[in-house]
């Protein structure tokens, strides 16, 4: 990987470039089934296969961390929780209407909201130094180990205290889902 | 990178062998509808009801939540388990504040009944 690219994504050259622009392609359009799917069964699918791309580009970026954390939390517990909403919502009415295309408007305005910034970096080029920073993510006292080390090595040493919060958090919604669940399983029996 | 080269081959096989035994099937097959192939088979009534007709009771979600909790306990593990030996005694201790943390969770859930099926 020579240093002289000024392309942005300087990190992504030849067959990752390439990779890059497969993940991305599937992933949005994945997305987009998503959205226009009538089935919720069907989006939750190919919201599945789009999380699954997304790690795909992580790995790409050689954050592997991030993409394993991706492929476990988003694909494997987040999903599960679309896959409940729909479980417990989900009606036999809901299959034959279109529910979830009534938004049009709203969604548009929020993606462009969302789209402002990215093109505001496309078109000033602020884009950090690639070729420089390729392996500021796995280096560990300046040697190079890798993303999941390096991760490691800044969570639990200068993040100590909001990765020991984090664990309260989770006892939160531990205790919080006891609460509301458990009461209304009583209810119900 | 090219690392992970052979779990991209093993993907695209792994993608491409459900593929091909759907396609050789589709190619190979007669085709003879008939309404009698798409019932039940043999075994069991018509299906009377929508399958999500009938609701689901809330434990399946307590269990859904649970599952998500512990799901993101783990990611902080792996690092931590990767790094251990540079981490020393340090790494250890706040580790065994975390997971204390999230068992005396574990115990209120359990203490709860939220676990008993029954």
């Amino acid at each position: 990987m020579t240093g002289a690219q000024a392309v942005p994504g300087a990190l992504l050259t030849g067959a990752a470039g390439w990779l890059f622009v497969i993940f991305a392609v599937l992933a949005l359009g994945m997305a987009i089934a998503v959205v226009v799917a009538r089935n919720p069964i069907h989006s939750a699918l190919f919201l599945l296969s789009s999380f699954l791309l997304v790690a795909c580009i992580f790995i790409l970026q050689q954050a592997e961390f991030v993409g394993a954390v991706q492929i476990l939390v988003y694909a494997g517990g987040i999903m599960v929780l679309f896959l409940f909403v729909i479980m417990l919502v989900h009606q036999r009415g809901v299959r034959e209407r279109l529910t979830f295309q009534h938004q049009w408007d709203v969604a548009l305005l929020f993606v462009l909201a969302f789209l402002l910034p990215f093109l505001y970096v496309l078109w000033t080029e602020r884009f950090p130094d690639l070729p420089q920073n390729l392996d500021a993510f796995r280096t560990v006292r300046g040697k190079i180990a890798g993303n999941t080390q390096a991760v490691a090595w800044v969570l639990y040493r200068d993040y100590l205290l909001p990765f020991e919060v984090a664990s309260v958090f989770l006892l939160v919604a531990m205790i919080g889902a006891v609460v509301l669940g458990k009461r209304s399983a009583e209810k119900v029996d | 990178m090219s690392d992970y080269l052979p779990i991209l081959v093993f993907a695209l096989l792994a993608a491409a062998l459900p593929l091909a035994t759907i396609l050789i099937a589709r190619a190979l097959q007669s085709r003879k509808p008939n309404p009698a192939k798409l019932e039940p088979y043999e075994c069991g009534i018509e299906a009377t009801t929508f399958a999500l007709d009938t609701r689901f009771s809330v434990r399946y979600f307590l269990i859904a939540v649970l599952f998500v909790v512990f799901d993101v306990e783990t990611i902080f593990l792996f690092p931590w388990a990767v790094m251990f030996n540079r981490l020393g005694l340090f790494g250890l201790i706040e580790m065994l504040i975390f997971l204390t943390i999230l068992v005396i969770g574990y115990f209120y859930v359990w203490k709860r009944k939220a676990l008993d099926w029954a």
